[in-house]
């Protein structure tokens, strides 16, 4: 039996999310294409956009991409993981019907506002404002209500999957949580503790101020709210990523994860030290004393632990993976694992970015190395090796192995499918890296034209030219699009095919780990003593900072404008 | 809880590299002597730096022997000075940064160094740094502004001491 026979209701919930999120990939990987082609000054004039246009492209970019796409792709998988592993249907799908509606009006009001860029004059004036909208720029409110519901939605889905564990609760009293579960109910813990921070700019703040009822907003206080968010969001995209590294990679290596209990570790720590680092985004901001900033770098370091420890677990599981399929020595055990499979290639690949990744993120939270890098195109070429690979790389891997079981129809044009990920994976290479030494030598992100009249050589890169820089990033957005082209050709191919021409290929069985959930503590499961510890570290980090800002005056941006 | 022991070793690798990253930082701060951008600018009123008595009329002032304070006004889409007039000062001085924004957030960057900073709204961003070279720097805005946020850039012109014009700093 497939998933889409055991749970039609659920099957379609998922569907409909991996469409959206789908649909907003494709736009968003077009603009992406625009952006690295007129930011290095190719074929700009043929280009249908201008300079300031180009802002419209980027706030369009960021926000189908890592607010859009992330947002319902994991909301359904999260629907997927959770049935499948309580073996349930959801508690209602009908209320997880209104959280999808409710993401997807947000998501067509902040669409309308952002595109209205393109013809200013109509209703909804514009939104340019990036998808970090800080003010006082300002969008037009159609743009934050719709950032509003596509966050409540978000929430909404979340109160499903928990009403879902509680009924699996009732029926399953002693039992331990199911490794699937365990990870969606944390990541959502996580993802309501830090998205109140987003919820209370967006709702208390700037509505308000979009509808002129109140004249001003503190850009600082804003801003501090928005990075409250900031930070976990990203982990926010990255733990389903880590959910189908932990739950999933080991499987398609031909193996069993190597151990429950530290994947239950891993996913605590980021519950526990995912908010109290916002901080380190306003390294070098002023208004902020430096304590905080170094408060929020030490806890941002100790982050690190968790992933180090995954690169481990997931490291050994595909290893014993590749021995179960015969492989052998110190690393011709790699040669055994089925590198064909798009699946297991994409997951894989995805992986090996993300330590790459890692890499330049610690550079990033070195508070003072910061300086260096800080807003410039560096920044960008972390970003899309974490969220732009490990998430969307292994989004699309899951979804060739998903999609079948969703759909009951035999994934189609697989020759195409097992060199995507490898053709996303050079265009990422040249991408990024040429991003990371831009910006060592100087290159602003977020710049339509970032070299502009003062010339290339106001820019001192460290071995070669801007001019081989802006080659390899112009190549590598040109075959990160061609690959999303690919990727979204097998996916309607699959998703458009006859149903029942073939048999599914794929099993939807998930083998037990090495070493159990019984052989780790029970506290591991305990919730409610997770979410209490991660109040108090973000009310000891944030509590003070966040209290001065507001004592200066709730909506008064700096001192009063007469001395007193 | 059962653990692997080449899972104990790399967690305790784990724990001395993170350990030896907090040591870098807190060296960089107390031995090389990097401080952050922090809250010692202090506060102006948001729509207009220089009526607060605490930010002075963009320009240069001299402070000291070989010291300067410098103060530019940030907004869309120039800084005041460095866009139209450069930032002039002398090889092998000590220059203390006053920056602020009269209307939305932007950044500061001396491209390829390690001054930069945001600019944002209300908040004056302080930073001291020291030019040895005779040379020139390009300053960008790092942060998105508006439409034209890609033209706002400025120079800062280190000059030889000997052709430093003492008239050019404005009066303390
Ligand atoms: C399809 C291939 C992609 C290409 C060619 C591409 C290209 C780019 C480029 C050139 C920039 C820098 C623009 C600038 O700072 O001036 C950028 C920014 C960005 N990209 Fe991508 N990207 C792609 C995929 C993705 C994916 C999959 C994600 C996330 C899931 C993503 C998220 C972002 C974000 C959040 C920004 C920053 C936006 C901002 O600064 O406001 N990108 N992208
Ligand atoms: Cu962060
Ligand atoms: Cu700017």
């Amino acid at each position: 039996m497939t998933y889409v026979d055991d749970y039609p209701g659920a099957a379609k919930l998922v569907r409909w999310h991996f469409g959206v999120a789908f649909i907003a990939f494709a736009l968003g990987g077009v603009f992406g294409l625009l952006q690295g082609l007129y930011r290095t000054d190719y074929f700009r004039e043929a280009l249908p956009i201008d300079a300031t246009q180009y802002y419209t492209v980027l706030t369009g970019h960021g926000v189908l991409l890592a607010l859009v796409f992330t947002t319902f792709f994991i909301c359904g998988m999260f629907v997927w993981a959770t049935t499948r592993s309580l073996d349930r249907p959801l508690y209602s799908d009908r209320l997880a019907w209104v959280g999808f509606g409710s993401m997807f009006v947000g998501t067509a009001l902040a669409a309308t506002a952002i595109l209205n860029g393109f013809a200013p004059g109509l209703p909804f004036d514009s939104a340019d404002v990036l998808y970090t909208f800080y003010a006082p720029l300002k969008a037009h409110p159609a743009f934050y209500f719709g950032a509003a519901l596509l966050v409540v939605g978000s929430w909404i889905l979340g109160a499903v999957y928990f009403l879902t564990y509680r009924e699996w609760r009732a029926d399953n009293p002693d039992a331990r949580i199911p490794l699937q579960t365990f990870m969606v109910l944390t990541t959502f813990i996580m993802w309501y503790v830090s998205s109140v921070g987003v919820a209370v700019e967006v709702v208390v703040f700037l509505i308000p101020w979009s509808l002129g009822w109140i004249g001003q907003v503190d850009p600082l206080l804003t801003r501090s709210l928005f990075w409250y968010f900031g930070h976990p969001v990203v982990y926010f995209w990255l733990l389903p990523g880590y959910l189908a590294w932990y739950t999933l990679l080991p499987k398609f290596a031909g193996g069993r994860l190597f151990s429950d209990p530290l994947a239950r570790v891993v996913f605590v720590l980021f519950v526990l030290l995912s908010t109290p680092v916002g901080f380190h985004h306003q390294y070098i901001d002023p208004g902020i004393a430096d304590g905080f900033k170094f408060i929020a770098m030490t806890n941002t370091m100790m982050l690190l632990l968790p992933s180090l420890l995954t690169a481990f677990t997931v490291v050994a599981s595909v290893e014993h993976g590749a021995r179960q399929r015969g492989g052998d020595g110190y690393l011709g055990w790699l040669r055994a694992l089925p590198w064909d499979e798009p699946a297991f290639a994409g997951t894989a690949l995805a992986g090996l970015m993300f330590a790459a990744g890692g890499f330049s993120g610690m550079i990033n939270a070195g508070m003072n190395i910061n300086y260096l890098i800080h807003n410039t195109i560096w920044v960008p070429g972390h970003f899309h090796l974490t969220v732009g690979t490990a998430f969307a790389l292994t989004a699309m891997a899951v979804s060739y192995w998903l999609v079948p079981q969703l759909t009951g129809k035999p994934l189609r044009h697989r020759r195409l499918a097992s060199i995507q990920p490898y053709v996303w994976f050079v265009g990422m290479t040249l991408m990024s890296n040429a991003m990371h030494r831009g910006g060592l030598a100087g290159l602003p992100r977020r710049t339509a034209e970032p070299v502009g009249d003062a010339g290339a050589s106001a820019f001192d890169t460290v071995f070669s030219t801007i001019a081989e820089i802006r080659l390899q990033i112009a190549l590598g957005a040109t075959l990160l699009v061609v690959a999303l082209l690919m990727f979204l050709v097998v996916m309607l191919g699959t998703w458009l095919s006859r149903p029942g021409v073939s048999a599914l290929s794929v099993n939807g069985h998930i083998p037990e780990p090495l070493s159990g959930a019984s052989n780790g503590p029970r506290v591991l499961d305990n919730l409610k003593l997770w979410t209490g510890i991660a109040v108090v570290l973000v009310l000891l980090a944030y509590g003070v900072p966040l209290g001065s800002m507001v004592a200066d005056g709730i909506l008064n941006p700096g001192a009063s404008p007469f001395p007193v | 809880m059962e653990i692997h022991r080449f899972e104990k070793l790399w967690l305790v690798a784990s724990l001395l590299l993170i350990a030896g990253f907090v040591a870098t930082i807190v060296y960089g701060a107390v031995g090389a002597g990097v401080a952050m951008v922090d809250n010692s600018g202090g506060q102006v009123a948001a729509s207009d730096p220089t009526a607060s008595s605490d930010f002075r009329d963009p320009g240069v002032y001299q402070t000291g022997d070989g010291e300067y304070d410098v103060y530019v006004v940030a907004r869309q889409f120039s800084f005041t000075p460095g866009s139209g007039t450069p930032i002039r000062v002398p090889e092998g001085s000590e220059v203390t940064f006053h920056i602020a924004s009269r209307d939305v957030t932007h950044g500061f960057n001396v491209v390829g160094t390690n001054l930069n900073t945001m600019v944002i709204p209300g908040q004056v961003a302080q930073l001291t740094v020291e030019f040895d070279d005779a040379r020139s720097y390009h300053v960008a805005c790092n942060e998105y502004c508006g439409a034209a946020h890609h033209d706002m850039t400025g120079t800062i012109e280190v000059v030889p001491a000997e052709d430093f014009d003492e008239s050019e700093v404005a009066e303390a």
